[in-house]
Order: C-alpha cells, then structure tokens, then sequence
C-alpha cells in the first residue's frame, strides 16, 4: 500500500501538468494516465473506504454494512448510478454523501456534527467520506446511470435543479448555464462540458469524484459543485444541501444512459 | 359536439394556468431553498445571490420568451446605466490593462472583501497573441483598435460594451464590468487602451 502510494508521488512529481501549446489539458491527462498504465490513486481511497465501510465505529460500534443507499440493506454495487434517488424512511430526495450522512447518524449513533466532519480532506486531515464515497461510487464502475424521476419528489428534485442551473445572479450575473449549456466551449484552455448535451454530460457525470492530480485528492461531486458555486461568484453551499443536491438530479438525468466509469482521474 | 370543445377549451385552460402556477411555484421553492442553504462569504453575499435585479430574472428563464420590443426596452434601459468617464478621457495605460486582463480573481467567496478584481478577459476572449491561454466563449478582441479605429462612436461603444453587455445583448454572458462594480472607472480605461492603444500587443 505504502509502496503504491510512492509510486504515484514520484509519478505525480515527475510530471508536471502545463498546459503545452497546441496540446490542450485534456490530452495532457490522457498522457498522464498512460503513464500510470491505468492505474489511479483514487485506488488508494477506495481501498481505505471499504475498511471505513466496515469498521465498527460510534457509541455502539457499528459499521455502515446495514446502510440502506437505496437498493436495500448494504447493497452497495450498482447504488451510485441511481443515485439521487427517494427515500421513503425520510420522504426526501437524497445524493450519496447525503445518504451516507444519514447512514452515519443514524446507524452509527454519530452526532450530525461528527457526521460531516472533514467533507473535504487534505493531506494532514484526510476525509473519510471521500474514502467512503470512492468506494462506493467504484461499485457502480461499468453500469449504466439510471436515476428515476417517477416519485413526485424526485421530478420535483429535478424540477428545481433545472430551475437553478439557469439562476442568474451574483456579481456576475453567471448561471451554471453561462458555461455549461453550449458545444465545444472554453474558459482559457480549460474545455467546459455542454451539460445539457447528453454525451457531454454523460461523459462529466460518469467521471465524478475524481482524484484531482491538482489536489492530490479525490474530490466528490459536493466539492465539484462548491467550487463550481465560488467561480460563479455565488455564496457558499452548506454541505451536503438540499440545492446542491437538486443540481446533481438534474446532472444525473441529463447523463442517463452513459456508463459509469469513477473515480476517475483529472487535472 | 360545442360541449366538448368548450371542455377541451377549459381544460386547455386550466393545464395552462397549472403549468405558470408550477413554474412559479419552482422559483419561489427555489429562492427559499437557496436562503437556507447558502451563506455569505467574503465577497460573495446572499444578497447579490436572492435579489436578482430585472436583467437576472429575465434572462434566468429558460427557454428565453422575450419578444423583440421587450429585449429593446431592456437594452434601452441597461444603455441609461452607463456612466461614461467624468473627465472626457476613455483610454488608460495598456499595461495596466493587460494585467487586469489575466486576472481571475475578485468577488469570489475565496476572495477579498474590497480587494482588487480583475476582469479575467483571457477567460473568454483571444486578445495579445501572445498569450495562447485564452477562452472562446466571447469573440476574438485581436487587433481591436487596429480593425476598428478609434472613432469616437466606437470608442463611446466599447467604453458602453464594458460598462453594461447587456445594453446591447440581450442576456449576454458578458459580466457588466462597470454597472455591478467589479472594475473601477480607471481599470476600464485601462482595459480600454489594451484595445485600443496602438503600442497595445493587442494591436501588434
């Protein structure tokens, strides 16, 4: 494990990611991942996840093998790609991270506060939902997204993240539409998804969470989409919210049918 | 046979009447939803995210239903937010301009309250040659002076462009740089002789 891990840093230092002229950042990534030979440090996280998984934690040393992510009882292979989805133990609509919040405190006995705890994690404070999330989401690696929107509250869920991807407000007038709802796009060199062509938002949403090679951190679709709300000069989204939750619906639907291929890896 | 015409009127009617309801039910459940779960950080305030100003919600819809004349009066009405420079001079230093063309920072929630912002044109136009960093989502502004002059009409134009996009686009993506304040009167200028100035490398 160890030995993994010092392999991909000393890959990660011998590489540096500029951006060269006439080569554009995507296809540095593609040269990057050749040189791992399709390896991933994202590994790395679904590897400590599955252990987090099963490890017994809490006041009454449970694990999150009875989580309900919506295929029944622990069944996490094939959860993710029909994630949002409706809980009827909560009668709402929930994404993973919100779900396995849920799993958190009322499984494991933890207080709301220990149950979000470190949502985004560093190098000196790892997090663990990350880990729980890369395993996960790696169980649904090679299926088809297929969320439902038949529940009133998931067309609803729908409804409102449609409504908010093109919200324009802030400093900026941005919506999420602003970049993302137009072919062949760019912000510099960066190319920007149209979420609202099926290929390219099937090709987005199936490679969420990722290990960002800029981090050095898997990042979760939550986190993607904060960063998303502060380059579009909005306030900040409390975690794991509502809102934010919404948009990934929306996302999701919008990518129906693409084969799910996460954690990925990217700049 | 009239009966069921006026049936089908009716309820042609009601599903109408019920498909507005909903749209308006979604953006009130939305701004609610956005209340509880944002909150003001730095520059980036809850206020400037709920209260959206008429340009906002207009073109927040989707798909737009504007009819010409109510695109004419909203660009007529953004064109009267335009301050033009007190003192009759509308180009800076290229220089200056040209730095606060490559920076991206400013009115973010990561950024500084009352720092300095940028106007991250490279973000979406082409303008020095020699930066090849540069988005599409706006038009190539190479050579700009040098393909348009620097009369007077054009000058009050870009200067306008600037200020406010959206007096002459409708729903332009283009952020209003002067009217919202993000760039102060001087950075305009600034960014103004990178367009303009001869010695600009926009007009190399």
């Amino acid at each position: 494990m160890k030995l993994i891990a010092s392999i991909f840093t000393a890959l990660i230092t011998m590489t540096p990611l500029q951006g060269v002229a006439g080569s554009s950042s995507t296809d540095e990534i593609a040269k990057y991942r050749q040189l791992l030979a399709d390896g991933n440090p994202a590994e790395l996280w679904e590897m400590r996840g599955e252990e987090l998984w099963k490890k017994k934690l809490g006041p009454q040393s449970v694990s999150l093998e009875q989580c309900d992510l919506g295929k029944g009882s622990g069944v996490v292979k094939g959860a993710y790609v029909e994630l949002p989805r409706y809980f009827k133990d909560v009668n709402k609509v929930m994404d993973l991270e919100q779900r396995l919040i849920h799993c958190r405190i009322t499984l494991q006995k933890l207080t709301p506060e220990q149950a979000v705890a470190v949502p985004f994690g560093s190098t000196s404070n790892p997090s663990d939902i990350e880990a729980l999330v890369a395993y996960i989401t790696a169980a649904s690696r090679g299926m088809k997204i297929a969320v439902s929107t038949t529940h009133p509250k998931e067309q609803a869920a729908y409804e409102l993240g449609k409504r908010f991807f093109f919200y324009r407000a802030g400093a900026h007038d941005f919506a999420c539409a602003t970049c993302h709802s137009k072919d062949k796009q760019r912000i510099r060199l960066q190319e920007l998804p149209n979420l609202l062509n099926r290929t390219d938002a099937q090709n987005t949403y199936s490679t969420w969470p990722a290990y960002r090679v800029s981090q050095g951190e898997v990042r979760s679709m939550q986190h993607r989409l904060s960063d998303c709300m502060r380059q579009q000069r909005f306030p900040e989204p409390r975690y794991a919210s509502d809102t934010i939750t919404a948009l990934i619906m929306f996302m999701a639907k919008n990518a129906e049918g693409g084969i799910y291929d996460a954690p990925a890896l990217k700049r | 046979m009239k009966i069921i015409l006026s049936v089908i009127a009716i309820s042609l009617l009601v599903t109408g009447c019920a498909t507005a309801a909903m749209q308006t039910d979604t953006g009130k459940m939305l701004v609610a939803r956005l209340e509880e779960d944002f909150s003001s950080k730095g520059p980036a305030t809850m206020e400037r995210m709920l209260n959206q100003d008429e340009v906002q919600k207009l073109c927040s819809a989707y798909p737009l239903e504007m009819s010409d004349e109510q695109m004419e009066t909203l660009q007529a009405s953004q064109l009267k937010t335009v301050k033009y420079p007190a003192d009759g001079n509308y180009l800076g230093e290229w220089k200056e301009g040209e730095k606060i063309a490559q920076n991206g920072r400013g009115m973010q929630s990561s950024d500084q309250v009352k720092g300095t912002n940028g106007g991250n044109c490279y973000a979406c136009h082409q303008l020095a040659k020699e930066e090849i960093s540069f988005g599409n989502i706006g038009p190539s502004l190479y050579r700009y002076g040098k393909l348009k002059g620097d009369g007077e009409a054009v000058v009050k134009y870009t200067w306008a462009k600037i200020y406010n996009s959206q007096a002459f686009t409708t729903c332009s993506n283009m952020p209003r740089f002067g009217h919202s304040e993000i760039l102060t009167e001087k950075q305009i200028k600034d960014v103004m002789a990178l367009l303009f100035d001869k010695n600009s490398p926009v007009n190399q």
